[in-house]
């Protein structure tokens, strides 16, 4: 999918069998109802006393909201970079979750050494930046010309090595580096909810970086020599190549980035929530569903599918309880995907 | 050719040492058993991700599913299984031997035809991607799929089920007391699997061989080197992709039974759903020995699993670091894996003419100035 498929992507290529093919809407029928009927064995009597609650303290529900616009407006910076990698350099980068814990991490063991955490941003951005560029050389490099599955595969094999490297180096604890920033405890009609300020400013922050971001890279990429050389690499990699334009270190430039802007939300996800070595994951499949829904080069659709998982996944955290919070993000990348092969099924299309 | 001098003995011997290796090993049933599955766990990945191009990253999910319910089906007929499951433990379970082995009968039948049913259900959802967006939909079914039966009660939560245990030679039923009376019930319970185990493999290995030689085989690698052009032919790509998910499906389903009752626990996320093990495993397996093979995923299946049992205890905790990169290795440097190798270096081996005419020389100055 990355611009330069484009062209290849008018494809007579039909994934569904005949039956269904007949009318699409029917397909989307018969899903839907087989969601709802797994969503009903699932609601068991406990989510429907959880539902309730929300009814009748109706106060919760801006908590969950608030927390889950906090949080997503993280994972939309993660997709982000994802986003970033996917459409430049067309490498699916399975390891974007452990590159956030890393940085995570950064903040921990500065939190662990009676350094604020706060400053874990530049150091997390700079240190990222340069173990990106590392990761380029040594493996993403190699990578980049092969098949579709080589750089999944590889980038998966880099998670596996990174996550249990931070097992063995900290411990399958789960740790958080504390802010101090004070926490509010607001009522409203009778009832009340907490509302942490470090939440907030995690927020602004996101908000103000990916605004930032989004400005600088913009301009970045219509102005700068670069951000031309970029969009150029992204268009067809060997005409530029051609045209002189150095692509191994557009590329290399955009995998670090990508990695320096996951340890910035790292840093954040370490002062808001918690971080394990083993949570990367569910951040990198959290990623994925963002930018399968919301497509690269999209920035406010990255944005708002960001927010859209965080108010879900807070959501069914708290009527399903704690255990189905991943089950909740994979399950969503599932409906996304179907959701997309409907799409693409309309003008012949099939998601690839 | 060289195929045709060593195939006949070649099986012969691996036939002769898989069966009387459980006699001169007697320490290691368990390990070579694990090793048969692991075959099947490389050749079932290749037929997908090697044959068909449709890399999965999800397949250990039939694994489970079977190991899921054939547990469900050994119990079922005799226990109400949410009694049987809950934690509190308040139901004193035994088994006869005949209960013990129509429930173990009922299991195999059960994973595999359950599988099956699964692989067609789910490819209703993943053959419409393609790729990436594949390999990370399985990967996600598969996660997902842990994740739920953690959660649901009736088949015991995270806390898992703990198998019928099998019977002992000193049980009352005479027919199995006097044969088998100087044995404990841990032997007969690894020699018994270990001929399943055996059993399987060969039967997978073999179905295969056979389907790779038919018309059916060819379609495959149709939809593999362009699935475009192949739909544009004629083929009809989605159900040929459904039956080669349903029979990659259908071996691993009765995997997942044998390895329930080897390990006599099972539980949803470190033994059922294994996605960055045993998950994880197969695709190395198969694209160290070389996918798109026959006998690449069974050597890589053995060179993996035995260097994985001999070193794994004395790397002290790096064992999975160490994974991680010989996943990357592989797959950076070395994705044709050994036989592909091989295949590179001695065509004539494997009975591909290479045509030196001109033809071919002019692909080769072609792909030289392409370099």
């Amino acid at each position: 999918m990355a611009p330069s498929e484009t062209a290849s992507q008018a494809r007579v290529g039909l994934g569904m069998p005949a039956w269904l093919k007949s009318s699409s809407d029917g397909w989307t029928l018969f899903f839907m109802l087989a969601l709802v009927c797994l969503c009903l064995v699932a609601i068991s009597e406990n989510a429907r006393n959880n539902l309730t609650i929300l009814e009748v303290a109706w106060q919760q529900n801006i908590q969950l909201l608030l927390d889950g616009l906090f949080i997503g407006a993280i994972f939309a910076f993660a997709a982000y970079g994802l986003a970033l990698v996917w459409g430049v350099m067309n490498v699916k980068n399975l390891c974007q979750g452990e590159y956030v814990i890393m940085g995570g991490y950064i903040s921990y063991c500065m939190y662990a050494n009676g350094i604020h955490p706060f400053f874990g941003f530049p150091v997390a951005i700079v240190l990222m930046f340069g173990f990106g560029w590392l990761m380029y050389f040594l493996v993403i490099k190699r990578v980049i010309d092969r098949d579709l599955f080589t750089s999944l595969l590889a980038t998966f094999g880099i998670a596996i090595v990174l996550q249990q490297g931070l097992n063995l180096i900290f411990g399958p604890e789960v740790q958080t580096a504390r802010s101090g920033l004070p926490t509010a405890t607001i009522t409203i009609g009778g009832g009340s909810f907490t509302f942490a300020w470090i939440k907030l400013a995690a927020f602004l922050m996101c908000g103000a970086d990916a605004g930032r971001l989004a400005l600088v890279i913009v301009l970045f990429m219509k102005r700068s020599r670069m951000g031309q050389a970029i969009r150029a690499t992204a268009q067809d990699p060997r005409a530029a190549r051609v045209m002189g334009i150095d692509t191994g270190k557009v590329y290399a430039f955009t995998y670090s980035l990508n990695a320096a802007i996951c340890g910035a939300a790292g840093v954040l996800i370490a002062m808001i929530w918690v971080i394990q070595p083993f949570y990367g994951i569910t951040h990198s499949i959290r990623s994925f569903v963002v930018v399968t829904a919301a497509g690269f080069g999209n920035l406010p659709g990255v944005i708002t599918a960001g927010l859209g998982l965080g108010v879900a996944e807070q959501y069914s955290g708290f009527v399903l309880g704690a255990d189905f919070q991943q089950a909740t993000v994979v399950g969503l990348l599932l409906l996304v995907l179907i959701w997309r092969q409907i799409v693409e099924n309309k003008y012949r299309r099939v998601v690839e | 050719m060289l195929k045709d001098k060593i195939e006949r003995p070649g099986y012969l011997l691996i036939a002769v040492l898989g069966l009387i290796a459980p006699m001169v090993f007697p320490a290691y049933v368990q390990q070579i058993a694990m090793l048969w599955i692991m075959i099947v766990f490389a050749l079932t990945w290749d037929a997908m991700g090697g044959q068909m191009g449709y890399n999965s990253l999800g397949n250990i999910f039939f694994f489970g599913a079977g190991m899921y319910m054939a547990a469900v089906a050994q119990i079922w007929p005799w226990y109400d299984v949410g009694e049987y499951t809950d934690p509190a433990g308040a139901l004193k379970t035994s088994f006869t031997i005949g209960q013990y082995f129509t429930g173990l009968a009922l299991g195999i039948v059960m994973a595999a035809v359950g599988s099956v049913i699964l692989a067609v259900l789910f490819g209703l959802i993943v053959f419409g991607l393609r790729g990436p967006y594949f390999a990370i939909g399985t990967l996600g079914i598969a996660i997902a799929a842990g994740e739920l039966i953690g959660a649901w009660d009736w088949v015991g939560g995270g806390g898992g089920i703990r198998l019928p245990v099998f019977p002992s030679g000193t049980d009352a039923d005479p027919l199995f007391r006097v044969p088998f009376g100087a044995i404990t019930s841990a032997d007969l319970q690894g020699i018994f699997f270990y001929w399943a185990c055996f059993l399987l493999a060969a039967a997978t290995f073999f179905f295969f061989r056979w389907l790779y030689t038919t018309r059916f085989g060819l379609m495959l690698n149709a939809i593999r080197d362009d699935e475009t052009k192949s739909e544009a032919l004629g083929i009809r790509t989605t159900l040929y992709k459904t039956i080669a998910w349903s029979m990659s499906a259908f071996f691993l389903g009765i995997s997942g039974a044998l390895f329930g009752n080897i390990i006599g626990f099972i539980e949803p996320l470190e033994v059922a759903f294994p996605t960055v093990t045993f998950g994880i495993f197969m695709v190395l397996m198969a694209l160290l020995g070389g996918k798109g093979t026959l006998w690449g995923p069974v050597i890589g299946a053995t060179l993996f699993h035995v260097i994985k049992e001999v070193t794994w205890t004395h790397l002290l905790g790096w064992q999975w670091v160490v994974l991680g990169l010989l996943i990357v290795l592989t797959v950076v440097f070395f994705q044709q894996g050994i036989v592909g190798w091989i295949q590179e270096r001695r065509p004539e081996w494997f009975g591909i003419g290479v045509d030196r005419g001109t033809a071919g020389q002019q692909a080769d100055a072609a792909g030289k100035i392409a370099r």
